[in-house]
C-alpha cells in the first residue's frame, strides 16, 4: 500500500491466538471478511523461501493481477489459495471464512491451469462436466449448466471435440468453461494466456474481463506480462523475490511506482535525482531534440546509443554526458516532423519535474534495493 | 569451395535426394536378420508342427498331418496342461498389476526426484542377477526347511508349507516378473501432467474418482503393455515349474521339452508351440478390442 502504516499484531476471533502481524490500514478491510484475505504468508520450498510473510486483500468481484517476473512467488502464492500447497506460516481466509486447512475443493475456488490441463480423454461437454458430475448433479441439469457455461465462451458447437482437436485458444475457452461451471467464488488463472500468440492473446483478454464481468466473481490473475495486466486489472500487486513491492490500481502503478524495481517492471522508466529526493521518470514524459535545453526545463544532453522503431512510438536510448543511461520515447506523427536521430547524434533530453513521481523511501517499501540506479543522473 | 565434385559427394546427394533409399539402407541388415534367422526359424517351426514321427526309426515323416494337433485337442492331459499354464499366467498378470500400480504411482507421483532414481534401481537390480539363482533363492525361502517356515515357527506363527505347489509358483513367478510390469506402469504415470491431478482435486473429486477416470484410462496401455510381458513370459516358462512346482505343475513350455529332449518327438513339440503362440496371439487381440493400444 501507498500509505505508510504501523504493524498491528491481529489476533484470530475464534481462538485469542495470535496468527499473524498486519498492518492497521488493512484492519478495517479485515472485518467486512467479505473477499479474500492473506495474513503473513510464508511457504518454503527446501531453504528457499518462495512467499515472505504476505499479506493481502483482494475485494470481492474484483479483477486482481499478481504481476512479477518468474520466481516471484505469485504462482507459488496462487497455488497457496487454491489449495494445492500448505502455507508454513499465515492464514488465508475466504469470506471471512478461514480455509487454510481445507482441500481445493472446499474452498469455493476453481483453477484454471497454464496448460489447461483438459483431460485428453474425455470430449470438450465431458471435459465441463466434470466437476459436476463428481458432485453428482442430475443428467438433466448437468446438460443444461454445460450448454450455459459453452455458451459463456462461446464454444457451444465444439462440444463433441475433444482437446487435441481444438487450438490454443480454444482449449483455454474450454478450462475456463470446466473452471465456472462450479460456480465458484474466486477464479484463479495461472498466466493462462501465455502459450497464445500476441493477436489471440489480446483477443482472449478481452473475452476474459467480458466473462469476469457477466459473472460477476472474482479473479485472481497471474501473470509476468506487465502490459496486459495493466489492461486487464482492476487492482494489480507486483511481486519480486516472494513479497509484494506495491498494490494498486493500474494507473497508480504505472504513474507512481513505489520502488524502483516497480518502476522498472511496469513499463520502462528513468529514475533521475530530484531536489526532493529520487524520482521516476516515463520515457514518454521526455522530450528529445537536437536543439539547445530550452529555458526553464530540466535536462541532460548526451549521445544516442541505440534507436527503436516500435510503430506507434520511437525509442530512443541516451548515453547522458555523465555516464547514465535514459530511454525516452517519442510518438510518430504523419507530419515530416520526424527527428532524423541515429546513433551517435547528439541530443538534448528535457523534462517537467511535474512529471516525474518521487520514489518511496525504503522503508516504506519494505524492500532492499541493492541494485544501482539504472537511469539516475 | 572446389568445383571438382567427388563420387563421396555425388553419392551423399543422391541418398540425400531419395529419402527412401537412406531408409532402406538402414533398414536392410536388421530386416535380413529379422527374415532369416526369426521369420524363417519360426515358419519352419510352424511347418514342423504338420509333420509326424515314425514311432519304429524314430526319424520325422514329412507328410502334411494333423495328428499332433488331434493328440493335443483330445488327450485331457494336455487340456489340463494348457489351462493350467494360461490360468497361472493370468494370475501372475493380476497380482503384478495390482502390485505395481501403487508402486509406480508412488515412484513417478509421489517420490522426490533423486529417490526415484533410487527406487527404479532398486526395481532392475533384480533383473542383473542369475534367473536360476534368484528361482534358487525362492526354494531356500519356501522349502519345509528354508527361510519362512523357520521365521514362522520363531515367531510362534502357524507355518505355511507351499514348496513344490502351484501356489510356490505363483509367488515366484509375480516376483520373477514384477519388474516387467512396474516399468511400463511408471512410464504411463509419468506421462500424466500433474496438473491434471490437481485439476481432478480442484474440482471436487476424491482419490478413487479420479483414479478410475482420469489415470485409469491414460495408463491402460502401460498395464497392457506389462501384461504382455508378464503374461507371455509366465506362459512361455519351464524352468520355475521345473525346480518350485511340485510333481503335477507342467506347464507347456514342460510338455514341449519333453516331446522335444526325452521323446525326440519334434513335431509333437512344434504343435505346442503353435498353441502357446496362438494364446499368445489371442491374448493380443483381446488387448486391441479393449482399446488398449488407442492412442490418447
Amino acid at each position: 500500500m501507498a500509505t505508510p502504516s504501523t504493524r498491528t499484531r491481529f489476533v484470530d476471533a475464534t481462538s485469542g491466538r495470535v496468527v499473524s502481524e498486519t498492518r492497521a490500514s488493512e484492519l478495517d478491510v479485515i472485518t467486512s471478511g467479505q473477499g479474500i484475505l492473506l495474513r503473513g504468508i510464508t511457504k518454503r520450498f527446501g531453504s528457499q523461501e518462495a512467499v515472505s510473510d504476505v499479506d493481502l486483500e483482494v475485494y470481492r468481484g474484483e479483477f486482481f493481477t499478481m504481476l512479477g517476473p518468474s520466481g516471484s512467488g505469485k504462482t507459488t502464492l496462487l497455488r497457496l489459495i487454491a489449495g494445492f500447497e500448505v502455507p508454513d506460516k499465515g492464514t488465508i481466509s475466504l469470506r471471512g471464512v478461514d480455509v487454510t486447512g481445507l482441500p481445493p475443493y472446499q474452498r469455493g475456488v476453481n483453477t484454471v491451469f497454464q496448460d489447461y490441463a483438459l483431460f485428453p480423454h474425455f470430449d470438450v461437454a465431458r471435459n465441463v462436466a466434470y466437476g459436476l458430475r463428481v458432485r453428482h448433479v442430475k443428467r438433466a441439469e448437468i446438460d443444461e449448466r454445460v450448454q450455459a457455461a459453452l455458451e459463456m465462451v462461446q464454444m457451444t458447437e465444439f462440444a463433441a471435440r475433444r482437446p487435441a482437436q481444438l487450438s490454443g485458444g480454444q482449449r483455454q475457452r474450454v478450462a475456463l468453461a470446466r473452471a465456472i461451471i462450479n460456480e465458484p467464488q474466486v477464479l484463479l488463472l495461472d498466466e493462462p494466456l501465455g502459450a497464445l500468440d500476441l493477436k489471440l492473446r489480446q483477443e482472449m483478454q478481452v473475452e476474459l474481463k467480458r466473462i469476469q464481468r457477466q459473472i460477476g466473481i472474482t479473479f485472481i490473475y497471474v501473470t509476468h506480462d506487465q502490459e496486459e495486466a495493466l489492461t486487464m486489472s482492476d487492482r494489480l500487486a507486483v511481486f519480486r523475490s516472494g513479497r509484494i513491492e506495491q498494490i494498486g490500481p493500474p494507473t497508480e502503478v504505472y504513474e507512481r511506482p513505489a520502488t524502483e524495481f516497480v518502476a522498472s517492471f511496469v513499463g520502462t522508466s528513468n529514475v533521475i535525482e530530484a531536489p526532493y529526493g529520487r524520482a521516476v521518470l516515463r520515457p514518454e514524459k521526455i522530450e528529445i531534440t537536437n536543439g539547445p535545453l530550452a529555458e526553464g526545463r530540466d535536462g541532460a544532453t548526451g549521445q544516442v546509443i541505440d534507436v527503436a522503431y516500435l510503430g506507434m512510438v520511437t525509442r530512443y536510448r541516451v548515453r547522458l554526458d555523465n555516464g547514465n543511461t535514459m530511454t525516452a520515447a517519442r510518438q510518430n506523427s504523419s507530419g515530416g516532423s520526424q527527428l532524423a536521430l541515429t546513433p551517435e547524434s547528439r541530443v538534448t533530453l528535457s523534462w517537467d519535474l511535474n512529471d516525474a513521481f518521487p520514489l518511496m523511501s525504503h522503508s516504506d517499501a519494505e524492500t532492499q534495493l541493492g541494485e544501482p540506479a539504472k537511469g539516475a543522473i | 569451395m572446389s568445383t571438382r565434385v567427388t563420387t563421396r559427394e555425388r553419392l551423399g546427394a543422391a541418398l540425400w535426394r531419395r529419402p527412401w533409399l537412406r531408409g532402406a539402407l538402414i533398414l536392410s541388415p536388421p530386416l535380413m536378420w529379422f527374415l532369416v534367422v526369426y521369420l524363417a526359424s519360426l515358419v519352419a517351426l510352424l511347418v514342423t508342427a504338420f509333420f509326424s514321427v515314425n514311432s519304429l526309426t524314430g526319424n520325422v515323416v514329412y507328410q502334411w498331418t494333423w495328428s499332433n494337433f488331434s493328440q493335443i485337442f483330445t488327450q485331457s492331459v494336455y487340456e489340463t496342461i494348457i489351462l493350467r499354464t494360461v490360468i497361472m499366467a493370468v494370475l501372475v498378470t493380476i497380482t503384478d498389476a495390482l502390485i505395481a500400480l501403487p508402486f509406480a504411482f508412488f515412484i513417478a507421483k509421489i517420490a522426490s526426484r533423486r529417490s526415484r532414481q533410487a527406487f527404479l534401481a532398486l526395481v532392475f537390480l533384480p533383473l542383473w542377477a542369475s534367473y536360476l539363482a534368484r528361482v534358487y533363492a525362492w526354494i531356500n525361502i519356501l522349502s519345509n526347511h528354508g527361510v519362512l517356515p523357520s521365521l514362522e515357527s520363531h515367531l510362534g506363527l502357524p507355518v505355511t508349507n507351499v514348496a513344490y505347489t502351484n501356489v510356490a509358483m505363483w509367488i515366484v513367478f509375480s516376483y520373477l516378473w514384477l519388474p516387467f510390469m512396474i516399468v511400463p506402469i511408471y512410464g504411463a504415470f509419468e506421462r500424466v501432467p500433474d496438473s491434471f491431478l490437481e485439476a481432478s482435486a480442484d474440482l471436487g473429486a476424491g482419490a478413487w474418482f479420479t483414479f478410475r477416470q482420469i489415470l485409469m484410462p491414460m495408463i491402460l496401455p502401460g498395464i497392457v503393455a506389462g501384461s504382455i510381458f508378464t503374461f507371455s513370459l509366465t506362459l512361455g516358462d519351464f524352468i520355475t515349474p521345473l525346480l518350485i512346482g511340485g510333481s503335477s505343475s507342467n506347464f507347456i513350455g514342460n510338455a514341449i521339452y519333453d516331446s522335444a529332449i526325452n521323446g525326440g518327438d519334434l513335431p509333437f513339440a512344434a504343435a505346442l508351440a503353435f498353441v502357446s503362440i496362438a494364446i499368445m496371439a489371442l491374448y493380443l487381440l483381446l488387448a486391441r478390442l479393449a482399446g488398449a493400444f488407442e492412442a490418447i
